[in-house]
């Protein structure tokens, strides 16, 4: 009985931790995030005021709101937010749906599930280099599987379409890899969703008479909401920021048809040394974010806009 | 039947990437690309290494991939047992930087990172890269981290409090075995991370000699998108196979139930 008391108490006291200890075990991983990450970030904004160049001699000055002025004038950069606003909502919403549509499948067939477990892990552990790279031999005008096999089937004419290079194509073809290359990430969380599905609740509905859409509606769609939302929500904002895909892909072409807001900001900086102008850039396009996503939850969060798009 | 026209979306470029790496230049010259090589060959995977430093840089990737996961865990690891232990303020704050951190554009991080490494004479330098790649995944494999923490139960820990362990002896006996199969899975993740990445690479590497395997990989593209194919997809082969190998190791410990036990709590 005697020895109860401190045992107790000794229990307690490695229960919590002491503040010095706590911040003995977290200086290692928030010191390095503290002057390697936060601040180049704070840096980096306040490089967009500046007039930073590589290579030059003089100071740096402050300018101001100058390098957003020239932004708002420069036509590149409205293209390339039309390219990136393209981009990310056309690989975003079809993605979705189609790793929505897969998840379904899975989660009623099982006996495919190890194949398609087997065959997630390709576009997702590739690098992004490697992806691109293989597209490109997809869609290669002469030696590519897509034009032979159009060419095949009697369609398309003989001597291949350039999908990459064509003013027409370039930016469906791209779109078309990104929904590849993010297909398996969001069905994976959306099938991690599907487990919260109650199923007696499904059972039930069945029971009741309710076909598969409305037991869709009424009981899948409710419980695997919140992670669609977050997925989508994530998935635009990787695209909207992404870069390596494309740039192996088509570096932007052709005339600038494929120019993400990355590879603007990319020329800008390691192209043309422009460091001021190119992290004004990389500031709009998180303010363009931000206000995106914050009316998008919005809406959703407040359970308006039931009706998916 | 649906399900079976998905699977041949996800594979099919991957199986045309195998047969182009193995087919002799004759047939990739051909107006009519079969399937299967006719006649298979591993010239070009001697092409590819004759033309590029593969060696080197597949030796570049490894030590970046490898310092950075081991540093990344090492300095991780503590912070990811105080953020699941600790249900305080900081530790939200903490979490809630972790997910806003991934999405800012890099070019806001790298262009400040390229200043401040230029002053420190670490541009064009592999240690400048491993120090990148370290802070890049370290947000990351924090998150991973404390969802393992989570995962072991405190009552064991107080257990073996009871029973006299010291609060060290309790993390290495007790807490310590218990999270080993997370620690190497968030290590492979920031492995196979590091071993991937394109950008950080590209804008902080200029010599060829310490240049890492993606970046490699995009000289053979050349100018005006003329490449080589056949060399091409060999060494782009040889670029996945170590990612497809680990992340089938690791694929069952990352899931989307990361995501979506973030979203119900």
């Amino acid at each position: 009985m005697a020895v109860r008391g401190p045992a107790h108490r000794s229990a307690r006291r490695s229960a919590h931790l002491s503040a010095r200890g706590t911040w003995f075990l977290v200086a290692p991983a928030l010191i390095p995030i503290l002057v390697l990450s936060v601040g180049p970030l704070l840096y980096g904004i306040g490089l967009a005021f500046t007039d930073a160049q590589s290579g030059r001699t003089e100071a740096t000055r402050w300018v101001g709101l100058l390098n957003f002025s020239d932004l708002l004038q420069d036509t590149l950069f409205w293209d390339s937010f039309r390219v990136g606003l393209v981009w990310a909502v056309g690989v975003t919403v079809p993605q979705f749906f189609l790793a929505l549509g897969l998840a379904l499948l899975l989660g009623q067939d099982l006996r495919m599930r190890w194949l398609a477990r087997a065959l997630a892990i390709i576009p997702w552990a590739m690098p992004e280099v490697v992806v691109g790279i293989m597209w490109r031999l997809v869609y290669h005008p002469d030696a590519g599987v897509l034009n032979e096999t159009l060419r095949s089937l009697g369609l398309g004419p003989d001597e291949g379409v350039d999908w990459l290079s064509g003013t027409a194509t370039a930016l469906l073809a791209v779109v078309v890899v990104g929904i590849w290359a993010g297909m398996p990430q969001t069905t994976v969380t959306l099938l991690a969703g599907l487990q919260n599905v109650p199923r007696e609740l499904h059972e039930a509905a069945a029971m009741d008479g309710a076909g598969a859409w409305r037991r869709f509606r009424t009981v899948t769609w409710p419980a695997i909401k919140p992670v669609a939302l977050a997925i989508s929500a994530l998935n635009f904002i990787w695209n909207f920021n992404s870069f390596a895909l494309v740039f192996v892909l088509t570096d932007g072409g052709p005339g600038g048809r494929t120019r993400l807001p990355m590879l603007f900001a990319y020329e800008e900086a390691f192209r043309y040394g422009q460091f001021g102008y190119a992290a004004a850039m990389g500031l709009a396009m998180v303010a363009v974010i931000a206000i995106l996503l914050a009316v998008y939850l919005s809406r959703r969060l407040r359970g308006e806009g039931e009706e998916d798009r | 039947m649906a399900l079976l026209c998905y699977l041949v979306f996800l594979a099919f470029p991957f199986l045309w990437l195998v047969s182009t790496a193995f087919k002799p230049p004759r047939e990739l010259g051909s107006l009519h690309p079969t399937w299967i090589p006719r006649a298979p060959t591993l010239d070009n995977f001697r092409t590819a290494f004759d033309e590029q430093p593969l060696l080197q840089a597949a030796a570049n990737s490894l030590l970046a991939a490898a310092v950075s996961a081991l540093v990344a865990i090492v300095l991780a690891t503590p912070m990811a047992y105080v953020l699941a232990r600790l249900r305080t303020r900081f530790a939200r704050a903490a979490t809630g930087w972790v997910v806003v951190s991934q999405a800012f554009p890099l070019v806001l991080v790298i262009i400040p990172l390229f200043l401040v490494l230029k002053t420190l004479h670490l541009v064009d330098a592999r240690t400048g890269l491993i120090l990148v790649y370290v802070v890049w995944s370290l947000p990351f494999a924090l998150w991973m981290l404390t969802g393992y923490v989570r995962a072991v139960p405190p009552e064991l820990e107080e257990a073996a409090a009871v029973d006299g362990a010291g609060r060290l002896r309790t993390l290495v006996s007790v807490t310590g075995p218990l999270l080993a199969p997370g620690i190497v899975a968030t290590g492979l993740f920031a492995f196979i991370t590091a071993w991937n990445e394109f950008f950080f690479a590209l804008v902080l590497l200029k010599s060829p000699e310490k240049q890492t395997m993606p970046v490699v990989l995009t000289h053979f593209l050349g100018a005006e998108g003329v490449a080589d194919l056949g060399p091409l997809a060999a060494a782009a082969l040889l670029a996945t196979l170590p990612s497809l190998l680990l992340f089938a190791v690791i694929q069952r410990r990352i899931t989307g139930g990361m995501l979506a036990g973030a979203v119900k709590n």
